[in-house]
């Protein structure tokens, strides 16, 4: 019933002694991208150049986000994403309008990746009526229906089930529904901090119990706040240290560790996976092992980890990286790549410039989308619908 | 507009039996004349009510689906889904791992992305575990996405005190839920308005938690046409009166009309008023009702502290003083974990006798009618 993870070049599979499970789709650790690359390019030139402008728009968007917060333009808890771009470009990427993903706190760059544009992202965060959720949602709660983007989930492994169940209405719609055409997946993005909480496990359970097309991206930055992953989470049987892709065939499903420094090889991996799932084999775990630039938010000292760690990481900083591989393959000019950055630059000029003019939010919208219904909020003395009254509209009403 | 209206309040039914009230099973007088009306429609208990109106919405709209634990081949645990599988297949009635937050996340993402689940907790009390996905994702969501997303799903369960099945098993969630912004909550409590107001929270686009109480399942009584959907957000006038207005939702509105049946033979006449929905207060019914009667009694099974009771009165203080010829007065469960044994347990809730003695209280003392 489960087919078989196809073994990447690079890849070694890790067989345990004891094969109780199926699934041999565990894949050892990468080598990193110091590896010297394959003659033929692994991407088109349209492709990397797609790759390298989104990772490079997550960037620079997240830079600009310190210097807004900085400045006071923005509030609240800001996790910002640098370092970890390969694994958002390198899976959203390669994903349909149709296809679902589900964040976390740490969520801008995801949207920005499926497709929601800058200027909405950033007038969110600046509490602006032209933001994607109108000012409503805040940093850690970005969504867009249009771009099916379902959410920042700001607590721990709550998202997940969430995911699961957008991939539940996608095999609902074929199996059910009929729609045979529905193939949609879905992409839950979470931290190792996170496979310590039940809801993983619950998830990972039924996504494999009922073969949902979900994907469980795990973007393995080493540390939850101040918790290091390795002080939190237990070692895997037999490893030194823990690894949380070892999990998935544990649910019978495949687990894949990736170098989430390397895009093109999250892309491989992410590929392999959403057809995977689109084929109706079900769900699959991918550890991306990354890192983050910055603390945890803008609001961490970020005092425990130490500077060799983050040298380490820089070194091989996704961004450079891709560039480097771009010039050497030829999929890009430096004149083609200066050009994407410039446009970046650009972009995100805009964006804060459309931010910063941006209106708002009226005291109207105080009540508005409490109820998708707006019955819910019930029958005032006289009788109407509370929603009915003067004062509903303009956020003056006391609702209860 | 009543909501007797909409529903009209069942005739007919048992009682629902609970601790303290085993011995007024057994008579059952007083069982309203409805011979007529029985030779055209058959009583069905509240569970069959319940499985009528997710069989029938199902048929009405593919995109509906059950999930839960042991909904599914098991029938759930007090039958409400009984056999749906085979119609529906298991997909649509989808039997789930014990993991409550789990399933009811999955079904959150279902409901944003166009299903219409009905997530049933085999025991409202699990959803403890859920509340995570109750709130920051039922509750919030809809208003987080600027409303970009709506979440139109069902929370189903039995709940309340039952008969001695420990503290765990016994609880009232509906005062811990009612503060979650974006949720509405409606406690059913006859087979007609279970059916009519379950029909509708399915078609409901906000998140509706759904109360039923485990004494109550075997209730018998008639339900409406297959048309019929209540309004869920109407109280419903479950007796009109004029001497105080006595507010109560679930099982206690069968311990309220145990105790009018003796108020009534010594005097009084109380107006009874079922809430249906816990949250928001149908304020129209509520402030018609105070400003007839003028005195008010809520009776609740639920926590003295924080509950509906605790809501529904700073409501009516607020709102309703000067109409006030009597301060409020509440009979809720005692502040205590719910115990099992019987005598302790019975202390625990409000019992029929306590709401004589609150209106007699309240309403002074009465001469007999002669009978």
């Amino acid at each position: 019933m489960q087919t078989m993870l196809k073994q990447h070049s690079g890849f070694r599979a890790a067989q345990p002694g004891r094969q109780v499970v199926k699934v041999r789709a565990v894949a050892a650790p990468l080598k990193t991208a110091t590896s010297a690359p394959a003659k033929a390019p692994l991407v088109t030139p349209e492709v990397a150049k797609d790759l390298y402008y989104d990772m490079v728009l997550g960037r620079e968007f997240e830079e600009m986000c310190a210097q807004m917060y900085y400045r006071g333009k923005m509030f609240g808890f800001v996790h910002l994403y640098s370092g970890q771009e390969a694994v958002s470009s390198g899976v959203i990427r390669l994903l349909r309008p149709d296809d679902h993903v589900v964040s976390t706190y740490r969520d801008h760059v995801h949207a920005l990746s499926k497709g929601v544009s800058a200027r909405e992202v950033m007038a969110e965060l600046f509490g602006k009526k032209t933001g994607c959720c109108r000012g409503q949602g805040g940093s850690m709660h970005m969504f867009s229906a249009k771009h099916n983007v379902l959410g920042g989930y700001a607590f721990i492994g709550e998202g997940i089930p969430v995911g699961l169940g957008a991939a539940f209405q996608s095999k609902y719609r074929r199996d059910v529904l009929g729609e045979e055409t529905s193939d949609s997946v879905t992409c839950s993005f979470f931290g190792d901090g996170t496979c310590n909480v039940g809801q993983f496990y619950e998830s990972l359970n039924m996504a494999a119990l009922y073969k949902l097309p979900h994907i469980f991206v795990v973007e393995n930055n080493l540390w939850a706040i101040g918790m290091s992953h390795l002080r939190a989470t237990s070692r895997t049987s037999g490893d030194e240290t823990p690894y949380i892709y070892k999990k998935g065939p544990a649910f019978g499903m495949p687990g894949v560790l990736v170098d989430g420094m390397d895009v093109l090889k999250v892309r491989q991996v992410a590929q392999e996976a959403v057809e995977r799932a689109r084929r109706g084999e079900g769900p699959t775990l991918i550890e991306a092992e990354t890192y983050r630039f910055r603390g945890h938010s803008l609001a961490d000292p970020d005092e425990l980890r130490s500077k060799e760690e983050k040298a380490r990481y820089q070194a091989r900083d996704p961004i450079p990286q891709l560039k480097k591989y771009m010039l050497e393959h030829g999929l890009a000019t430096e004149a083609e790549i200066k050009a994407l950055e410039d446009k970046v630059a650009e972009v995100v000029e805009d964006s804060v410039k459309f931010a910063d003019e941006s209106p708002k939010p009226e005291r109207g919208q105080l009540l508005e989308n409490v109820f998708a219904d707006p019955r819910g909020f019930g029958i005032s003395e006289d009788g109407r619908y509370r929603y009915q009254q003067p004062g509903f509209s303009s956020g003056t009403a006391i609702v209860s | 507009m009543l909501a007797s209206r909409n529903v009209r309040p069942a005739a007919g039914h048992r009682m629902a039996a609970a601790p303290g009230q085993r011995a007024l099973l057994a008579g059952h007088p007083g069982r309203r004349v409805m011979v007529a009306a029985k030779a055209q429609k058959k009583e069905i208990m509240m569970w069959e009510a319940l499985r009528e109106a997710i069989d029938e919405e199902m048929e009405r709209d593919p995109t509906v689906c059950v999930m839960g634990e042991d909904v599914g081949h098991y029938g759930g645990s007090y039958k409400c889904t009984f056999g749906l599988y085979k119609k529906y297949g298991d997909m649509r009635v989808l039997d789930t791992p014990i993991c409550e937050n789990g399933f009811m996340g999955m079904g959150v993402g279902a409901a944003m992305t166009g299903l219409r689940p009905i997530v049933e907790g085999m025991n409202m009390g699990f959803l403890l575990l859920a509340f995570n996905q109750i709130s920051n994702n039922c509750g919030m969501l809809h208003y987080t996405s600027g409303g970009q997303f709506k979440v139109p799903m069902v929370i189903r369960g039995p709940g309340g005190v039952g008969r001695q099945l420990g503290a765990e098993h016994s609880q009232r969630l509906e005062s811990y839920f009612q503060s979650i912004p974006g949720v509405q909550l409606v406690a059913c409590s006859t087979v007609r308005n279970s059916k009519a107001l379950l029909k509708a929270a399915i078609r409901s686009d906000n998140p509706i938690i759904f109360f039923e109480h485990v004494l109550l399942y075997n209730v018998k009584g008639e339900v409406g046409d297959k048309d019929e959907v209540a309004c869920l957000e109407r109280a419903e006038v479950v007796r009109e009166g004029t001497d105080v207005s006595i507010f109560t939702y679930s099982r206690m509105r069968y311990v309220v009309m145990q105790a009018v049946n003796d108020l009534v033979k010594k005097g009084y006449n109380p107006e009874v008023i079922d809430l249906i929905s816990l949250k928001p207060f149908d304020m129209e019914t509520i402030s018609k009702s105070v400003r007839k009667t003028r005195k008010v009694i809520i009776v609740e099974e639920c926590m003295k502290t924080g509950g509906i009771g605790a809501s529904l009165s700073a409501v009516i203080n607020e709102s309703l003083f000067n109409d006030l010829d009597h301060e409020v007065i509440r009979l809720s469960s005692q502040d205590v974990p719910t115990a099992y044994a019987y005598e302790l347990e019975a202390a625990t809730i409000v019992q029929s006798s306590q709401v004589v003695d609150a209106v007699e209280r309240v309403c002074g003392g009465r001469v007999a009618a002669t009978v």
